[in-house]
């Protein structure tokens, strides 16, 4: 239980995806105008992450890595070569299948992030979820916690980086930094603040 | 936008249109591989590569592709091509991919390929694309470099691994600047370009939120 408690907390705080890692950028810094918009965004993203990180790895364990087939007969088959192609597939379903369970059974929810949804299949940060846990060797349940780790640290970042500017858009930034060069800067030192989780040990 | 030309679509990415400086695409991978310039490198060259021929061949079926599932196409074609890059960096250098770490997969997710494709490739013929997704390559590897230089340059002060100011360490007159190795750096210095950029190409200026009134005297404010 500890080994999981300690997980979480290494890859909320210390492997922060946004600000340890610089993954999911793109949507990172053009969804980061207003607070309520970049948490919709932040929990869709936990909730894809928390489902896709697992999936990739019960399909890796079982599928992909070498002698994974030998359950079928097969067991000089090594297909993980077949990785990229099969996790980024695996995204785009759940996404996909998510949009449509939640435009079924909950409306509400589903029109609070179905702008969302489409934009996370091509959010960096689920694909490397995904590509960390098989580079690491997480089994089932470490996956699972870190998924729902990962998922949350983007969540928590991309939410500290909306209030603050919110603030700054009522500060006098020199003309030509204005919008991106300045928030730039903002994540630069943010992250800088985040490096100080590093010397955490567990 | 006026008729695309082979010029225009080659060398307009590079300044006037940066897909990192101005399209904010693409830039996970910008940050992560740059403390040294030999990963920046392989970054662009295989980020350049990806978008080329994902743009060619998207370019080449676009009349095919249902536009329902074009998404899912599209990420085929570059999610194979990725694979080819992958496999091929694994078999001649792999201590390099080793630490490319899974930022060579990256490529998949990268915005600039996905948005070239959409944006370019689906309407214009396959050799038009194939030197827009070289353009944009070339875009995104003039940001990557420069950043790969800086950084390794004043933060270690080597270049590709020789000695270009001997550090106090090794007897030499330079003290690193170890701030540049951090990952936190890349911010600022894409920041501090940028603005650069900006204040060089006022016309890429964005119009600003808010507007500051200037300052006025109590006496006249009443």
């Amino acid at each position: 239980m500890e080994h999981y408690l300690s997980l979480f907390v290494k890859s909320v705080f210390i492997e922060n995806m946004a600000l340890a890692f610089f993954l999911g950028m793109c949507s990172f810094i053009a969804i980061s105008k207003k607070v309520e918009t970049a948490i919709g965004l932040g929990i869709a993203v936990v909730v894809v992450q928390a489902i896709t990180v697992p999936a990739n790895n019960l399909l890796y364990t079982w599928l992909l890595k070498e002698g994974a087939l030998a359950w079928a007969g097969l067991p000089e088959v090594d297909l993980s070569f077949l990785g990229l192609l099969s996790y980024i597939g695996v995204i785009a379903a759940i996404v996909q299948i998510l949009e449509m369970l939640l435009d079924k059974y909950m409306p509400a929810l589903y029109n609070a992030l179905g702008v969302f949804l489409p934009l996370i299949t091509v959010n960096c940060v689920i694909m490397a979820g995904s590509l960390f846990m098989v580079e690491r060797d997480y089994n089932l349940g470490e996956s699972v916690v870190y998924g729902f780790g990962s998922g949350i640290s983007w969540a928590l970042a991309i939410a500290l980086l909306a209030g603050i500017r919110e603030k700054l858009k009522y500060s006098d930034v020199p003309e030509g930094l204005q919008g991106l060069g300045i928030t730039f800067i903002t994540i630069g030192l943010m992250s800088l603040g985040f490096m100080s989780f590093s010397g955490i040990q567990l | 936008m006026s008729q695309p030309t082979y010029k225009s679509v080659l060398l307009d990415p590079i300044l006037h249109n940066n897909p990192i400086g101005l399209q904010i695409l693409g830039i996970c991978s910008a940050l992560a591989v740059t403390s040294n310039l030999k990963t920046a490198l392989v970054m662009s060259i295989a980020l350049t590569l990806v978008t080329a021929f994902s743009n060619l061949f998207i370019s080449m079926i676009r009349s095919q592709i249902p536009s329902s599932i074009r998404m899912i196409v599209q990420m085929v074609i570059i999610a194979s091509l990725v694979i080819v890059v992958d496999q091929v960096l694994k078999a001649f250098a792999y201590s390099l991919s080793k630490q490319l770490s899974v930022f060579v997969g990256l490529i998949i997710t990268n915005c600039i390929v996905m948005g070239r494709a959409e944006a370019f490739a689906m309407q214009n013929p396959p050799l038009l694309a194939f030197c827009d997704g070289i353009g944009n390559g070339l875009g995104y590897s003039a940001m990557l470099v420069v950043l790969g230089v800086v950084r390794e340059l004043f933060g270690s002060g080597k270049l590709l691994g020789y000695s270009i100011l001997p550090t106090v360490n090794d007897g030499g007159w330079y003290q690193p600047n170890g701030l540049l190795l951090l990952p936190p750096s890349a911010f600022f210095l894409i920041g501090l370009i940028i603005w650069a950029l900006r204040s060089w190409k006022p016309e890429q200026k964005e119009a600003p939120a808010f507007r500051l009134a200037p300052q006025v005297s109590d006496k006249e404010a009443c």
